[in-house]
């Protein structure tokens, strides 16, 4: 057994090897002979009509084969939705064609008019300048509010903007009622979660290509979940059969939920490949990406909670806006519904809850899942509403959680949303991160800081969260277009190595290394012999790809079903060439034998015995050892965690410094903790970049005022701390075979609350209640700012 | 980006003589004019790279001055010892210029001919009350900058120097934009026998300015209580998102105060 990368060793990241010598393979790295390259005419305003589109002279231009226009897409199908959501009248949502190209009218700035495809990148920029187009401006509607009282309709099929008008738990909203007019106490916060760009370092990138000898199309594409993208495309876009399409996402630079959907240009060079018999690039720029890529969050709530006299948490009413922007993106409708509903419960035992959402088309770009995707959204309202809760009542906001956590004794817990919560020890996270944090020694440390003039903070948030979406009968039950169970082949190769083919994908997660340390603490064998493979509809079993945290928990999971089917068609086989009855036979560190005899038989005899069957079961056993399982897991996982923040704040500019950072989590099992880490740091830094510098706004007009870097702030190094990290809590879950839950997402979920709250504490002596995110200079100094003649009056 | 001819002189004279031609443009490190014309925001003719002249690189200190030529780095400035000692509140701004890529491109005679309302040079160029010298003439930094991304360069006038005085005492403040890095606001305060001078970047819709309330403050008191009960006035003020007019005034402000208490 090879201890050091099995199950719970921190293993270096394999992949890193080539990724930081440069020997990465990213889309854009790929070049097919003859290749052409697309450049993109996109709308410079927000809402108009196309009154006239001439693409005469840009076609004329040196190098450029081809101009395309909607008029090129007739009888092409939109970009589809793989989500449907029913009203609260039984209704659909609304679902206006999302068209490759504009048809008619343009309803977002960066909404795609026309393409150039010529025979280098230079062209057919030069040429797209000379496509005259002529748009009569529409009015624009932006913020949400106008949206749904009477401005303009983004689509005429819905005229009112609204896409649903969905209610959870409909059969609880009277009794949320009464029990919030009947409240001892009720705290209500009206509070933003702002728009984000997902920015993952690579832009997106697409290849497309024909081959006519056998009618075969392959795309390459910066994509999450290469499976999805063929059945979408292939199926509801371009009809293209799964037979003759091959979807390759090679090493992809970061995701976030950005690079799951499938998108207008995936489908345009694919179609381009084929009608000008040449391969054709895409390649987005940065700026481009702002203006192209679906974007986060951007929901608009009023949460209230009521408490009865004890303080114990009695109903949650939570009403909200969710953008859409100007289009469906693939998953844009379940995030705010069943990714954001189902988890209001958070880690409480709150008896009644209600949500009103109202999906909201508005002219900007699209908005879907962006890592965390409904839960950052849910967590953050519970978590800064109960903090304000606790400030109301002058409670501690530890001991107001604490009070009303679920006890580790009352899992399986039923939530009154839905949801089973499997396992989980809040308390023991909690008092964990309090330790961390030294909340005991804090007054000491506020003290030392008042005299430099500053402000601490300490601010406390508890999340949980949702991992591995499923199973498929649900999902589908909630309105989602495809099963979400996750595929696996092992492949076992004579000589005894093993090629593992996923239907996850690694885009930054460390797949090659956790899966390989899965199959080799499973087969006794060192890592070096086990290679993971990823990423192409071609070599890959039909999976779901990675989002939602559930590579380790289903994609795993399948995984671990197929060595279980090796090993027990392996211990035949060896029970046949030990002569022995199968059920004596054991497998340990990669030896079988038989049982109370010193008798065995390699891992790699019996591999090529399977492959070179001479002395072989051959009348009960199929030669070969390779397996496939598809694993559709009984119910979600959910992770969760405490997370406490302390700031520092510069009241004279408002200035924020992160002084520490803590996070308890418990993800069940951990496979590779330092990889865990990684992903609590990113994850954090995530969430600390949308609670503190990031935020997509636009003006009247719809135009974008932060569509670069050098207004769409990042967080840097400097702007964080290094994340110190627990997970000595761990309670594994009870339903994969792995007792593992999924760690991508929790960052960024936890973070953002646990850092708002640490300012509002910081803040406590202006009695500033709440400020929006991202908690900048200026917003903070504008709350001081405000604050100050109040409480100078007093 | 649109073609255009690259052209590399070795002297200052062959550069003003390249320059000449139409639409032909200056290039001294390109850290703003190479993402414009990546946009295709520019099409000049000709790109006339400032940065081989030898000439026009290296740092002197004489007596009571301090002598940049224009096409010396950020970096250069940043690690230069001479200026360290001298003024080291220039060898300070310089070192929090951008990132290191953009010390290692960018130059000073670039930075103040660009004259963009958020750089950081200006500040110390009009706070020192340097000079600015061309291949033509000689320009006193009160003259030199005229509003944003204005300056009293003429056509094809080349930066091939600043000389800065040497103060008493002086310090940059810098609140930076969050994304950019570029200033939100910066203060530049420099304490001189006859006065002192207060140079204030990124706030102004007319680009660098003095603030002279707070010079005749301080020329009367040097100390950061002179100043802390001023305030000026949030008209005129740049606003987006990162800073309404007001909240640049207040920051003017702040800055000033701290800077004379750092310098």
């Amino acid at each position: 057994m090879t201890k050091h990368d099995g199950i719970g060793a921190s293993s270096k990241r394999r992949e890193d090897v080539r990724f930081l010598t440069g020997n990465g393979r990213y889309t854009d790295d790929i070049n097919r002979p003859g290749q052409l390259y697309a450049v993109f005419v996109r709308s410079e305003v927000a809402h108009g009509r196309i009154v006239s589109l001439d693409t005469t002279e840009a076609a004329a231009a040196p190098g450029v084969a081809q101009v395309f226009t909607a008029k090129d897409f007739e009888g092409v199908g939109g970009v589809p939705c793989g989500w449907q959501i029913t009203d609260k009248n039984g209704d659909p949502m609304k679902e206006p064609k999302h068209p490759i190209l504009a048809e008619g009218k343009v309803r977002h700035v960066g909404d795609p008019i026309a393409v150039v495809v010529a025979d280098t990148p230079e062209h057919a920029k030069d040429a797209a300048e000379l496509v005259a187009v002529e748009i009569e401006d529409l009015p624009a509607v932006i913020n949400m509010r106008d949206a749904i009282s009477g401005g303009a309709a983004v689509h005429d099929e819905a005229p009112d903007n609204i896409c649903y008008d969905w209610e959870f738990v409909a059969e609880n909203k009277a009794a949320v009622d009464e029990a919030i007019r009947n409240a001892a106490h009720v705290t209500t916060l009206e509070l933003v979660n702002n728009r984000l760009v997902a920015n993952p370092m690579e832009p997106r990138c697409a290849i497309g290509e024909y081959d006519r000898s056998d009618d075969q199309h392959t795309l390459y594409t910066t994509s999450q979940n290469p499976h999805v993208i063929r059945l979408l495309m292939g199926a509801f876009v371009l009809g293209i059969p799964e037979h003759k399409l091959r979807v390759v996402a090679p090493d992809v630079g970061g995701g976030f939920g950005s690079k799951i959907y499938h998108y207008a240009e995936e489908a345009f060079v694919t179609f381009a490949a084929q009608k000008l018999n040449r391969p054709v690039k895409w390649t987005s720029s940065r700026s481009e990406a702002f203006v192209s890529d679906a974007q986060g969050r951007d929901h608009v709530t009023k949460i209230e909670l009521a408490l009865d006299a004890d303080n114990n948490f009695t109903a949650l009413r939570c009403t909200t806006l969710a953008n859409m922007g100007a289009y469906l993106s693939t998953f844009a409708p379940c995030i705010p519904t069943w990714l954001h509903g189902t988890l209001l419960a958070g880690n409480y035992r709150t008896p009644l809850i209600f949500t009103n959402v109202k999906a909201v088309f508005t002219n900007t770009v699209p908005v879907d899942a962006y890592r965390g995707a409904g839960r950052p959204e849910a967590t953050f309202q519970l978590e800064r509403v109960i903090d304000k809760a606790a400030r109301e009542l002058g409670v501690s906001p530890v001991a107001l959680r604490k009070q009303n956590f679920i006890g580790k004794d009352q899992f399986p817990y039923q939530t009154p949303v839905a949801v089973v919560y499997d396992t989980g020890d809040y308390h023991a996270t909690m008092d964990k991160v309090v330790e961390m944090a030294d909340l005991s020694g804090f007054e000491t440390r506020k003290a030392e800081a008042a005299k430099r003039g500053k402000l601490r903070g300490l601010g406390f948030a508890h999340y949980i969260e949702a991992c591995g979406i499923a199973p498929s009968s649900l999902v589908g039950a909630l309105g989602a277009r495809a099963g979400l169970y996750e595929a696996a082949t092992v492949r076992v190769n004579p000589t005894g190595s093993v090629s593992v083919f996923t239907g996850s994908h690694s885009h930054g997660q460390g797949h090659e290394t956790t899966f390989a340390q899965v199959v080799a603490d499973m087969l006794g064998i060192p890592a070096e012999q086990i290679d993971i493979v990823h990423g192409d509809t071609n070599r890959v079993p039909f999976g779901m790809g990675t989002y939602g945290s559930r590579s380790i928990a289903v994609g795993g999971s399948a995984i671990y079903r197929s060595v279980e089917k090796i090993v027990a068609k392996a211990k035949k086989i060896a029970a046949h060439l030990l002569e022995a009855s199968e059920a004596d036979i054991t497998f340990e560190d990669g030896q079988f034998k038989v049982a109370g005899t010193d008798k065995a038989k390699a891992f790699g005899e019996i591999a090529l015995a399977a492959y070179v069957p001479h002395q072989y079961p051959i009348e009960s056993v199929e030669p070969g050892l390779e397996e496939t399982s598809f694993y559709d897991p009984k119910n979600f996982t959910y992770p969760s965690g405490g997370y406490a923040c302390e700031v520092e704040v510069d009241p004279e500019t408002g200035v924020v410094q992160v002084i520490a950072f803590h996070a308890a989590d418990d993800f069940g099992n951990l496979v590779n903790p330092m990889i865990v880490e990684g992903q609590i740091h990113g994850g954090v830094a995530q969430g600390i970049g949308q609670a503190m510098l990031e935020h997509i706004t636009f003006d009247e007009n719809g135009q974008m005022q932060a569509g670069s870097f050098m207004d769409y702030a990042m967080p840097r190094a400097s702007d964080l701390v290094m994340v110190n990290i627990d997970s000595s809590c761990n309670t594994p879950c009870t339903h994969n075979p792995l007792g593992v839950k999924g760690c991508g997402e929790a960052g960024a979920i936890g973070s953002p609350p646990a850092f708002v709250n640490a300012v509002i504490d910081a803040l406590s002596p202006y009695k500033v209640e709440h400020i929006d995110m991202p908690l900048t200079p200026r917003a903070v100094w504008e709350a001081i700012h405000a604050a100050r003649p109040a409480v100078a009056a007093e | 980006m649109y073609d255009f001819q690259y052209i590399r002189p070795a002297s200052v004279a062959d550069a003003v003589k390249a320059l000449a031609e139409e639409d032909a443009q200056a290039l001294s490190g390109g850290m703003t004019l190479l993402p414009t014309l990546k946009q295709r925001l520019g099409r000049p003719s000709a790109l006339v790279d400032l940065t081989a002249i030898r000439d026009l690189v290296g740092i002197s200190v004489s007596g009571d001055s301090v002598t940049i030529k224009g096409a010396t780095t950020h970096a250069a400035v940043a690690a230069s010892a001479d200026v360290r000692r001298a003024i080291p509140a220039l060898a300070d701004l310089a070192s929090h210029i951008g990132d290191p890529a953009v010390r290692n491109r960018g130059t000073i005679g670039g930075s103040v001919a660009n004259d963009d309302p958020a750089a950081c040079y200006p500040a110390a160029v009009l706070g020192l009350g340097a000079t600015v010298v061309t291949n033509a003439r000689e320009i006193a930094a009160d003259d030199f900058f005229q509003g944003m991304f204005t300056t009293a360069l003429e056509e094809g006038e080349i930066v091939t120097a600043v000389r800065f005085p040497i103060p008493q005492a002086a310090n940059y403040q810098k609140f930076v934009q969050p994304a950019s890095r570029f200033a939100l606001t910066g203060v530049f305060a420099a304490r001189f026998p006859g006065g002192a001078r207060v140079a204030v970047t990124g706030a102004s819709e007319g680009g660098v300015f003095r603030w002279a309330e707070a010079e005749a403050a301080l020329s009367a008191n040097w100390s950061p209580d002179a100043v802390a009960g001023l305030s000026i006035a949030a008209d005129g003020m740049l606003g987006d998102i990162h800073g309404s007019p007001e909240y640049r005034a207040h920051l003017v402000g702040v800055m000033t105060k701290r800077a004379v208490a750092a310098a």
